[in-house]
């Protein structure tokens, strides 16, 4: 047998294991996609029913009497935490590519920028373990108290101010988390561009910045997209550090940025404990069906974001 | 270029004393925003390290280290044991099919198949590690019967780390010089003698420094150990099955809500060494990386930093 089919046979694993992930997910969960129907996507109703009660037979499925599954309090969780996340992240995360890119001496510039994007490197469950112990007392006893009362008038910042635990602490968090994404992207991309371009502005009178801002930035345009794609998707899917500092909401929706949230993958880790206690397996089924959900549209910005990067790729590649 | 041009044009046409000051405040103004996002990353990245750190040495003694848990109390031991079998076995089930996938990419990719697979390969590292982990538990640890159990664990990791070792050695075996392959095929070497005696040699530097920030990562990983590793407050017996494992992550998260000193204390101190463990990792990969750039990659050429990044 040539070499080829057996290492190409071996390494096909690593797409394969992707593919099963979906497989299987669907397979097991299509009873609950079957049983609950679209109105897992529109309603705010998980509920496990009367665990002591006998079992009913319902759409043709074996459920707990009163079992429920709705699940848009989670999507608009974890909708809302990401947008917050990502309307942070951006923007300071280019504004920290610029800045190591073209602010820094070269002498610093690579640990600089080491050092920030060591911020990836943290583990998620340390996220969350500095977020619930350090940043949510802060915010929590000092920071909302203050924006309620300073920008109250804007409706999304009126109180009740909480305890720190919500959306805006977990989309605080979660933009800190995606943000060297952002940067390690963008600050390549940056330096990887033919220095003519750069050289040939500021030949035309433009000061640095000026240089930076109307010809670097948009030769990196598709990378800063990409690279923000990627980090939505990173965010979409963070579990630990949202699980620690969300809240935990159940089953209503965010009245303002203080409001404890639920994200989807947050809410699988912190229910399949009592899911489990659910004797005709429903309730698993149906967390199998939110993390289908979820793997669903991390697989859809995932595959866009490379694609676009893929693009960027092959121009860089085609222009040096 | 063509499309930029006019940008910078404008800027000079409008360049009378009025708009010069302006032109200098705005300038100003772009780098001090830069400068400021480049400040609040490097200042939480250390209130981050200082809270790990400072709380962490507190936290530490002679007895986390030599004994299990109890309780609310006692020790790490059983989750250092657990964090190592769990991480060590992850990436050993990871490498043979990463570094196979990567041998095919760099040295045989043209086919069709080619493209298919690293595209599969970068989503997989898109998919969130909670989902990896629920679907382990619902194949391994439900369907099959393993229970909470080491393999199930390990398995659930390697998934997560074998999309990283498969990309990053395949970089690394691309950068080897294609005049090693063609003296390799001149004087009659196979495929698999090219591949195996001559381009991954050359390359096993980059390799290790994936596999190394591979297994940083399964040493971070939480959410996919919940629920196919389970926790246990004992040393593992020997059971591949049947028999859940602690971990440090794990401690982390469920010891800092309980509401006792010690049970905090065991917290940061799981923190603090994961925390350890995951920058040295990072530093000496780093260290490598700067020691091959001098010969290998084209000056300003870094794209292949990006696959540092941790992605959960």
């Amino acid at each position: 047998m040539k070499f080829r089919y057996i290492v190409a046979g071996l390494g096909s694993i690593v797409g394969i294991a992707l593919i099963a992930i979906v497989v299987f997910l669907c397979i097991y969960a299509w009873p609950a996609v079957h049983f609950n129907g679209i109105k897992f996507l529109v309603e705010n109703n998980w509920s496990l029913g009367n665990q002591y009660a006998e079992p009913i037979v319902k759409n043709g499925q074996q459920i707990l009497p009163g079992e429920n599954f709705g699940i848009l309090f989670l999507i608009i969780g974890t909708l809302l935490s990401t947008a917050i996340a990502v309307l942070i992240a951006v923007p300071i995360g280019v504004g920290a590519a610029l800045f190591l890119a073209e602010g820094v001496p070269p002498l610093f510039r690579s640990w600089l920028s080491f050092f920030v994007e060591l911020l990836a490197a943290i583990p998620s469950v340390v996220y969350g373990l500095w977020g619930y112990a350090v940043v949510i007392p802060f915010l929590g006893g000092h920071v909302f108290p203050w924006t309620v009362q300073h920008l109250g008038f804007i409706p999304i910042f009126r109180g009740p101010a909480g305890s720190g635990y919500g959306l805006l602490t977990a989309g605080l968090v979660l933009a800190l988390m995606i943000v060297p994404l952002i940067t390690a992207t963008v600050r390549d991309a940056l330096v990887s561009q033919p220095r003519v371009l750069r050289e040939g502005a500021v030949a035309l009178g433009a000061t640095r910045f000026e240089a930076l801002r109307t010809v670097m930035l948009p030769s990196v345009r598709r990378v800063i997209t990409g690279s923000t794609i990627l980090a939505t998707g990173r965010a979409l899917g963070e579990t630990m550090a949202v699980l620690m500092v969300s809240g935990n909401a159940l089953n209503y929706l965010p009245s303002n940025i203080y409001t404890p949230i639920s994200t989807m993958a947050a809410f699988i880790v912190s229910q399949l404990d009592s899911a489990m206690q659910d004797p005709t397996g429903m309730a698993v089924k149906s967390l199998a069906e939110v993390a289908l959900v979820l793997c669903v549209i991390s697989i859809i910005v995932n595959g866009c974001a490379r694609i676009l990067l893929y693009y960027q790729d092959r121009m860089t590649a085609g222009a040096v | 270029m063509a499309a930029t041009a006019p940008g910078a044009e404008a800027a000079l046409l409008h360049a009378d004393a009025g708009a010069g000051f302006r032109r200098r405040f705005l300038d100003y103004l772009g780098w001090g925003f830069c400068g400021l996002a480049f400040v609040l990353l490097g200042g939480a990245m250390v209130w981050i390290l200082t809270m790990v750190f400072l709380r962490g040495a507190h936290s530490i003694s002679w007895t986390v280290l030599t004994h299990v848990t109890q309780g609310v109390g006692g020790g790490l031991l059983n989750a250092i044991e657990g964090t190592f079998l769990l991480a060590v076995g992850g990436i050993l089930l990871a490498i043979p099919p990463g570094v196979a996938a990567a041998i095919y990419l760099a040295e045989f990719g043209t086919g069709k198949f080619a493209p298919v697979l690293r595209f599969l390969a970068d989503v997989l590292v898109g998919v969130p590690s909670i989902v990896v982990g629920y679907f382990c538990y619902v194949t391994l640890v439900t369907d099959l019967g393993w229970k909470f159990s080491l393999a199930a664990g390990a398995i659930a990791l390697a998934i997560i780390a074998v999309p990283y070792i498969c990309r990053t050695s395949e970089m690394a075996i691309r950068q080897v010089p294609r005049s090693m392959r063609e003296a390799a095929y001149g004087l009659g070497a196979t495929d698999s003698k090219v591949a195996l005696g001559i381009c991954l040699p050359i390359a096993m530097p980059g390799v290790l420094t994936g596999i190394l920030l591979a297994l940083a990562i399964a040493v971070g990983e939480t959410a996919p150990l919940i629920y196919t590793a389970g926790w246990s407050n004992y040393m593992w017996t020997g059971h591949f099955t049947n028999e859940p494992v602690g971990y440090l992550t794990y401690a982390i998260w469920a010891f800092i809500t309980e509401p006792f000193a010690s049970a905090h204390a065991l917290a940061y101190a799981a923190a603090l060494f994961v925390t350890m463990f995951v920058l040295i990792i990072s530093v000496l990969a780093r260290l490598a990386l700067d020691e091959n750039a001098g010969f290998r990659r084209r000056p300003g050429h870094g794209r292949d930093r990006i696959k540092f990044l941790h992605p959960r």
